[in-house]
């Protein structure tokens, strides 16, 4: 049932609110509060500023009301993804706390940036409105352009912050292009709105809005990081700081599928024959690239980003499918996928040093024998990733693949289950380098801090539960995709 | 129906707790993990222990049956429970990883609690996929069971270790991801013909489906069993992971592991799609004559002790295969009776060079000769355990070889014949692999000094070799429990399949019995 709430409904966007409020007095703590203690106070203020966020997101999970005269939306769905940017925010703060403290980041910036960026991600994925969804993107990616140069004096950061804005803005052109497209073709900006038009019979399938679909899909698979729109993932990875890394691997990936899923299967659903094979065609390519090319790293930051891009492509599976249904297996993988990549970022940051981030594999070698719990909790990722039970990667592939085949996509499961192997391979390399090869180099102490150990206990926890208890948050992420049915 | 105690639960789960409970152990005392451990394998055997003793003979069903709900929305309960067959195997799982924990003493230096935990979760990975009735359920459990062998032969294996490390885990791991496709393909199916959408393997078991689709499905199933059995020309990665794991490692992957292949053709792959096995039989029975030809002939040229053996089980387990794709009693019986065979007489042969190993540190059958002198002890046992694996009438070997032959001519004449002449070829290297290390002039000075079995040793193998002389000369009581099993489960098979020869007036509990 849709309330319509004419007047400013405020009451509905308090986590919005609650976000932009804590962002804003970590940049004016950073600017006015004193030098010692602004930085652990910003992530505090931070902490509880996502905490409370996330406490008013999850109870307004019943809500499905449509405010600001249809420019905002709150759905279980939005919920949904509202709820995971908001626990990776938290994740990636807690796991900042000593970060930037090693790499001397700007404090009061880094977590207001952050902040930005998560509340771009909830109005991303809470609006069925072009403009609306357009604005989040553009909020969330230009925090983050921000976000990956912070590490100053690292050339590679620069790199990376400048190879994203500009390959992000050229895409953010083809997405706006693309809406702009669709808006021509039939003068609506409301994806809700375009599928009753369609609906309607008045609709006629031009080469317009065609050209609109695909532009749309490029901008979204740029997001996404899917091939053949996966170019600067990798060098955006390796040279952002960690934590934004890991930031960018699951809190973007989640609020551009979220976004991508709404618009798609809302608007588009009905020409699922015109896009499904472009899809098809794109997860396979990802997929493949991403496994195969991660399979010659020898650096786990730059193979963790190559696996993300695999990611991407298993996600993708379940997409090209157009079942809304069974859709609800992206929303079950993305909040997987997010505790199982930044559990094993934490461990990377937690092996590094200021200036040095030891991410070569050879600095894992014979991790087992000096630190044995946290070469066990890489491991638990690592298996997780590869999709082995009784981790929630498992269940999360497992309802992927059970999309494909009940949708009789077998080639696509195939190819699927096969990219999985490959990947094994390639997460089998590291834990093989922690348990059976000696250590070789000069060993450094981990950077140890109660934080890291928080988020790395949280994520094992949430993978063991996820994966032997799939039960509780299938049916959530079955609830959320009732907005398609 | 009344909750009866989760005897199984306990069973599966027991080697888990104590896992965990051995990972909070002080990892500087290492006499208490070890004893901990021997422990915790023995109260496991004692616990599978009323699972023989209290098994209905007369019932060919599930016994000690457990369901509850994990995931009702989807069919995925948590559904435990055995027949004559699976019960066999807990047990040789249970019996076998006591005997691992023991023969690891000494042989184990380095990281000695991590090596314990393993192998636990592996018994439990084990012990729960021979239990599990849902499809979901098994199929964990088979996951499950890949890291920490994975582990066990990466972090305590030979110099190639790595490499054999990483050749087993992905080698299952293909075979088992396509099963994971073809378990899904199925669930849709049955739940699309009946509308009940179940995992529970009984209710799959009346799925009707097109021809096209077993085939399709029959080989998904057919490739991952077929790589863990491992039938040829699968085998590759089998005497890699052999030759560098560790003793026990060797010991539970031959003894149970490789039994699990052949465990997922008689409890999935046959009863699912009977009508891709009809069209399967010559083939895989071709495949596994094959097998059976070729590890002996493999045998024959290895210079390695362990390879040989390693070679030895795909040439016994194709026997295995075979007779039970001979779909008759005799043949059926015969081949499992073979796996809990080969369980006992290839661990005890992976035990005894093991032990010859930890004194040598070579396995080169050129460096050995004359051991006999100086280990009399070894010897006769060795000599014991080789005879049964060669199937010398009064061990276990022979039971189980001559039921399958039987089983075999009954069905096929040629297939009879080809795969007796695999008997042969076992004499030839398993006899002259033995007189090369044990008979002769102790030619190698190193040879002269090395120390005859410990009590601990002797006892390890005294379990053994009292298994080989029960079963072969009393196999009555084995039987027994899988007698109706075996029946009623050829009947199924029957029923839903054309090819069967007649099952016969004797019973093949009396002819082992003879």
């Amino acid at each position: 049932m849709v309330v319509k709430i004419p007047e400013l409904a405020f009451g509905f966007i308090v986590p919005e609110i609650i976000v932009t409020v804590s962002a804003v007095v970590t940049l004016l703590l950073a600017a006015f509060g004193r030098r010692a203690i602004a930085g652990t106070l910003a992530g505090a203020v931070a902490l509880i500023g996502a905490g409370l966020a996330l406490v008013f997101t999850l109870s307004s999970w019943d809500v499905d009301a449509s405010i600001f005269n249809g420019l905002y939306t709150i759905d279980p769905f939005g919920v949904f993804f509202k709820s995971l940017a908001l626990i990776v925010s938290l994740l990636v703060t807690l796991l900042s706390l000593r970060y930037v403290e090693r790499e001397e980041i700007v404090k009061g910036e880094y977590y207001s940036l952050l902040l930005f960026g998560v509340l771009g991600m909830m109005i991303m994925v809470s609006s069925t409105h072009f403009i609306t969804i357009f604005i989040g993107l553009e909020v969330m990616s230009i925090a983050v352009y921000v976000l990956c140069g912070l590490l100053s004096g690292n050339p590679r950061s620069a790199e990376a912050s400048l190879k994203y804005f500009l390959l992000g803005a050229f895409a953010t052109a083809f997405l706006l292009y693309g809406m702009a497209l669709v808006y021509a073709t039939t003068g609506i900006l409301d994806v809700r709105e375009i599928a009753g038009y369609v609906a309607s019979g008045k609709f006629v399938l031009t080469p317009m809005f065609m050209m609109g679909m695909a532009l749309l899909i490029v901008g979204f698979g740029f997001k996404t990081a899917s091939v053949p729109f996966h170019m600067w993932t990798p060098d955006v990875y390796q040279g952002a700081p960690t934590s934004i890394t890991a930031y960018m691997a699951t809190g973007i990936k989640a609020a551009a599928f979220g976004a991508f899923l709404r618009v798609f299967y809302t608007a588009f659903l009905p020409f699922i024959g015109e896009w499904s094979g472009i899809l098809w065609l794109i997860a396979v390519a990802t997929m493949t690239v991403g496994n195969i090319t991660a399979l010659v790293q020898d650096d786990v930051k730059r193979m963790l980003a190559y696996s993300s891009i695999a990611h991407a492509g298993y996600i993708l599976i379940a997409f090209v499918i157009g079942d809304p249904f069974a859709s609800s297996s992206i929303l079950y993988y993305v909040l997987v996928y997010t505790f199982m990549n930044i559990g094993a970022f934490t461990v990377v940051i937690l092996l590094g040093q200021k200036d040095r981030e030891n991410t070569g594999i050879e600095s894992y070698a014979g991790l087992a024998g000096r630190h044995p719990l946290i070469a066990l909790s890489m491991t638990i990722f690592l298996l997780s990733l590869a999709g082995m039970p009784p981790l929630a990667g498992f269940m999360g592939k497992f309802y992927i693949l059970s999309a494909a085949v009940k949708a009789k996509y077998y080639w696509l499961a195939v190819i699927g289950v096969l990219n999985s192997v490959v990947a094994a391979y390639y997460y089998l390399r590291v834990i093989m380098a922690m348990y059976f090869r000696a250590p070789s180099g000069e060993q450094r102490q981990p950077d140890f801090s109660p934080a890291y150990s928080i988020v790395i206990a949280l994520s094992v926890w949430a993978l063991f539960y996820m994966g032997i208890f799939p039960r509780d948050v299938l049916l959530i992420a079955r609830k959320s995709i009732g907005i398609f049915m | 129906m009344n909750e009866p105690f989760p005897l199984l639960s306990l069973v599966i789960f027991l080697p888990l707790i104590g896992a965990l409970l051995l990972m909070l152990l002080p990892r500087r005392n290492a006499p208490l993990v070890k004893v901990s451990a021997l422990i915790l394998t023995l109260v496991e055997f004692a616990l599978s222990l009323p699972l023989f003793f209290n098994f209905d003979e007369k019932n060919p069903g599930m016994q000690f049956v457990e369901r509850r709900e994990w995931f009702p929305e989807w069919g995925i309960s948590y559904l435990l429970g055995i027949d004559g067959i699976s019960m066999l195997l807990v047990m040789l799982t249970a019996f076998l990883t006591v005997l691992c924990v023991l023969c690891s003493w000494k042989g184990i230096e380095e990281k000695i609690k991590e090596y314990y935990v393993s192998f636990l979760l592996l018994e439990t990975a084990m012990i729960g996929a021979l239990c599990a009735l849902d499809l979901v359920l098994f199929y964990f459990f088979w996951e499950i069971m890949l890291v920490p062998m994975y582990f066990l032969i990466g972090v305590w294996g030979g110099p190639r270790r790595i490499y054999a490390a990483i050749k087993f885990f992905l080698f299952t791991m293909v075979g088992s991801v396509l099963m994971l496709l073809a378990i899904l393909a199925l669930y849709f199916h049955h739940g699309g013909e009946t509308g009940v959408y179940t995992f529970n393997v009984f209710d799959l078991y009346k799925a009707g489906m097109p021809a096209v689709m077993q085939y399709w499905l029959f080989a998904a199933f057919a490739l991952s069993f077929a790589i863990k059995v491992p039938m040829f020309p699968f085998h590759t990665w089998l005497p890699d992971a052999h030759t560098e794991a560790p003793t026990a490692g060797s010991v539970i992957l031959a003894g149970v592991l490789l039994k699990m292949g052949v465990y997922g053709f008689l409890r999935f792959a046959i009863p699912l799609f009977p009508a891709a096995v009809v069209a399967a039989q010559p083939l895989i029975s071709w495949l596994a004559i094959i097998g059976i030809i070729y590890g002996a002939v493999m045998c024959i040229m290895q210079a390695d002790l362990k390879r040989l053996v390693a070679y030895s089980s795909v040439s016994h387990l194709g026997y295995v295969m075979l007779g039970i794709f001979a779909f008759n009693m005799q043949g059926f019986e015969g081949g499992v009776y073979q796996m809990l065979n080969h369980g006992v007489s290839t661990g005890g042969l992976f035990l005894v060079v093991g032990m010859i190993y930890e004194r040598r540190h070579t396995r080169m059958i050129a460096d050995f000769g004359g051991l006999s002198k100086v280990m009399p002890r070894l010897a006769a046992f060795f000599m014991i355990i080789t005879l049964s694996s060669i199937a010398l009438p009064g061990t276990n070997g022979f039971v189980g070889e001559f039921l399958i032959l039987l089983g075999v001519f009954r069905s096929n004449m040629l297939y009879g014949v080809l795969a007796a002449s695999g008997v042969i070829l076992g004499a030839v290297y398993m006899l002259w692999m033995f007189q090369r290390v044990m008979f002769g002039q102790i030619t190698k000075e190193e040879n002269r000094r090395l120390i005859d079995l410990s009590k601990r040793e002797a006892a390890i193998l005294c379990s053994i070799v009292a298994f080989v002389f029960l079963m072969g000369l009393y196999p009555m009581p084995f039987f027994n429990k899988m007698n109706a099993t075996a029946a009623g489960y050829l009947n199924d098979v029957k029923a839903k399949t054309v090819v069967y020869a007649s099952p016969g007036n004797i019973p093949a509990g009396q002819i082992g019995a003879k």
